[in-house]
């Protein structure tokens, strides 16, 4: 167990900004954008006062924001950068090529929908949006779970060689304050080893990284066989199929140094007895353990699965963990126009192939702020069973809870 | 055989002769000095290398004289365009030609 | 002790809602609380604009992270606020609303089936001198009408938290604002 730790009133930017100076950080490039401009502040104060020995490198957009921590990762530096939505759609090209050339980049997405129209407030669909750049994406549903799942980031991220994107609601997290243990640095230090680069670039050695790659492989100066554009591709996906084992390791040791454990790629909430389950990612998964809670007074057996890992998806876990359920209703703050609500599809592929025999619904909820209250999600559950009662069992597309 | 043996995990290559591929199978036409002419060899100290810094294959040694890597010039004629001195000039490929095949 | 409080600020860009509201977080939790939130009303402030804050108080850890639609506290930092039929909106019966007024809470004439306790802790910070960028910041001062009608944290807790927050010059002056407003509380229940 950790020796030091102490309870902070932080909010969900403050919480990040911690744990990123905890990490020591070497390099950060941001670009501020509502909601994460506190983030970038609050680091900028550290390296300021001398707190964070690191370099802030302040410059003009998103996508150099992200260049700048690219290069700074391939000679050896630490990196961190946060954003939100139109900030993380300009770094889209940039995230194609961190994953590709394999950094170990850390990014903080505070959650925010994107325009049109103009909206500041929360959603998923920038993160969502992004789900294909092959970085892997946890979400946190607290500020503890955002300081902790940052240092996770980096040890994760620097062990398989594959950018990590924590996710965190906007000012539901990012802006509301409340109960943070912070770990001691010490203790940090003692879980998080020094990053060791995979690209060095040494005068004595030069080397060309990243270089155009043909489709075929093709034999070097050496003799040589060297990975076709294709091959290095699968060698990406290999990575985020395999990093389940990194992601949960971490997160088991994580648990015994400071006592909270992560050694799941979600939450589970009363699954042992339910038959209807609630899914939902981020900062929802909270407010449906109120929903359950109201729904057991019920007499229903409702419990929560709350997604934390999105990518790599954890198809074999949730179908060993919805195996019992006859009802799975998915709650979604984003949505993948003209199908449904991301989660949903994903749920719907992990099930496929494993008999279970859940009837699945979706929601669409709270795109650009609106409030989704536990009463909502009750009521959605309600509605869904008494649907389920009638026989009416497929539904082509989502039901969003709004005032169409 | 796969290509794992490589153990890049991005895109990666070092600079050696021959990376790109043996070029001088390239040429049709090749580059011929005429020393008479060359700055270089005229003053005999290093002065114009114009030659060696265009070459887009580095295949030209920053020697007096210098030398050409016929294995890997690829005909190109840049340095024969970028001679001040007109000391180069590009002569044809004989052998595999089209009136020794038709 | 009561078991969970749900508190709605409401005061106008400037005037310090979000900051009282994170302060009564931080008192409460070194009052004992597990649970403790704080959050503003989600978007753009702007100066002089109504603006609204939360503050959730629990002896449990708090899994709600929707808007507070029925609280049982609401501290209204300006009185003008109150021709606005949201500030008092899902306040529960036997709650408390809380007004930063020189009148008396039988003056305001709201009669709704919540308690009532007036304070005029703009006098107060006047007098004091807590005046910011021209603003008399009652944000402070109030929380003393909060403890007083409320008990729900301890002074000390108040003082603490303060002492977290505020520089060391800052400390001493708002101290004097929250227990000068304390005294001058007035406290109207219903039967």
């Amino acid at each position: 167990m950790a020796r030091k730790a102490s309870i902070w009133i932080l909010d969900g930017n403050r919480a990040a900004a911690q744990g990123v100076k905890l990490s020591r950080v070497q390099v950060i490039a941001a670009y501020p954008i509502t909601p994460q401009s506190p983030v970038t502040e609050k680091l900028s104060e550290f390296v300021e006062g001398k707190e964070l020995d690191a370099q802030y490198i302040a410059v003009e957009s998103e996508h150099s924001a992200l260049a700048v921590c690219t290069s700074a990762s391939m000679v050896g530096a630490r990196t961190f950068t946060a954003t939100s939505s139109h900030g993380l759609a300009y770094m889209h090209e940039m995230l194609h090529w961190a994953a590709g050339a394999r950094l170990p980049l850390v990014l903080a997405c505070v959650n925010r929908a994107i325009g049109a129209p103009w909206n500041v407030l929360n959603d998923q669909q920038d993160s969502i949006s992004q789900r294909d750049t092959g970085w892997i994406q946890i979400y946190a549903r607290n500020n503890q779970e955002i300081i902790d799942s940052i240092i996770q980031a980096y040890k994760i991220a620097e062990s398989i060689y594959v950018p990590v994107m924590v996710c965190y609601d906007g000012y539901v997290l990012s802006h509301t304050e409340m109960p943070v243990d912070v770990p001691a640095q010490e203790d940090v230090d003692r879980f998080l080893p020094p990053y060791k680069p995979h690209t060095i670039l040494d005068p004595a050695n030069p080397k060309n990284y990243n270089l155009v790659t043909l489709a075929n492989p093709r034999v070097n100066a050496e003799g040589v066989l060297c990975h076709g554009y294709m091959e290095l591709r699968y060698l990406l996906q290999e990575a985020l199929q395999n990093s389940r084992e990194t992601i949960t390791t971490v997160g088991r040791e994580f648990g015994e140094l400071f006592g909270r454990s992560y050694a799941n790629m979600f939450w589970e909430n009363r699954l042992d007895d339910a038959d209807v389950v609630i899914v939902a990612m981020g900062s929802l998964a909270m407010e449906a353990m109120v929903a359950a809670d109201i729904l057991r007074e019920a007499g229903h057996k409702v419990g929560v699965l709350g997604l934390r890992v999105f990518r790599p998806f954890p198809k074999a876990d949730v179908a060993k963990a919805l195996k019992k359920s006859r009802l799975v209703v998915v709650f979604d703050k984003n949505i993948s126009y003209g199908l449904e609500g991301a989660t949903c599809s994903e749920i719907k592929s992990a099930l496929y192939g494993n008999s279970v025999r859940a009837v699945i619904r979706n929601f669409i909820v709270g795109l650009g702020g609106r409030d989704v209250k536990a009463r909502e999600l009750v009521d959605a559950v309600n509605k869904s069973l008494l649907s389920l009662k009638e026989g009416d069992l497929n539904e082509e597309y989502p039901e969003w809870i709004c005032a169409i | 055989m796969g290509t794992r043996d490589c153990r890049h995990i991005c895109g990666e290559s070092s600079p050696a002769v021959g990376e790109a591929g043996k070029t001088g199978e390239w040429r049709d036409s090749f580059p011929v000095i005429d020393p008479e002419k060359c700055l270089l060899v005229r003053q005999n100290k290093p002065s114009c290398f114009l030659c060696w810094l265009y070459c887009p294959d580095a295949v030209i040694s920053k020697t007096i004289p210098i030398q050409i890597n016929m294995e890997y010039c690829k005909g190109c004629g840049i340095c024969a365009q970028i001679c001040p001195a007109h000391a180069i000039t590009m002569v044809r490929e004989e052998g595999l030609c089209l009136d020794e095949t038709g | 002790m009561q078991d969970y409080y749900e508190i709605r600020w409401h005061g106008r860009g400037g005037q310090g809602a979000i900051t009282a509201a994170k302060i009564l977080a931080q008192a409460a939790y070194l009052e004992g609380y597990q649970g403790v939130t704080a959050a503003p009303s989600f978007g753009a402030e702007r100066r002089g604009a109504p603006v609204s804050a939360s503050t959730r108080i629990a002896t449990q850890t708090i899994m709600v992270v929707s808007q507070v639609e029925t609280p049982n506290v609401v501290v209204v930092l300006d009185h003008t606020l109150l021709k606005y039929d949201e500030v008092t909106s899902g306040l529960v019966r036997g709650g408390w609303l809380i007004v930063n007024s020189w009148r008396h809470p039988k003056e305001l004439a709201l009669g709704g089936d919540f308690n009532i306790a007036t304070a005029d802790a703009t006098r107060v910070c006047s007098s004091l001198g807590l005046i910011v960028a021209g603003l008399t910041v009652v944000n402070t001062a109030i929380l003393g009408a909060f403890i007083r009608a409320t008990e729900a944290v301890s002074m000390a807790s108040i003082e603490k938290a303060i002492r977290e927050r505020f520089s060391n010059s800052e400390v001493d002056i708002n101290l004097a604002a929250i227990t000068q407003t304390y005294e001058i509380t007035k406290l109207e229940k219903i039967k």
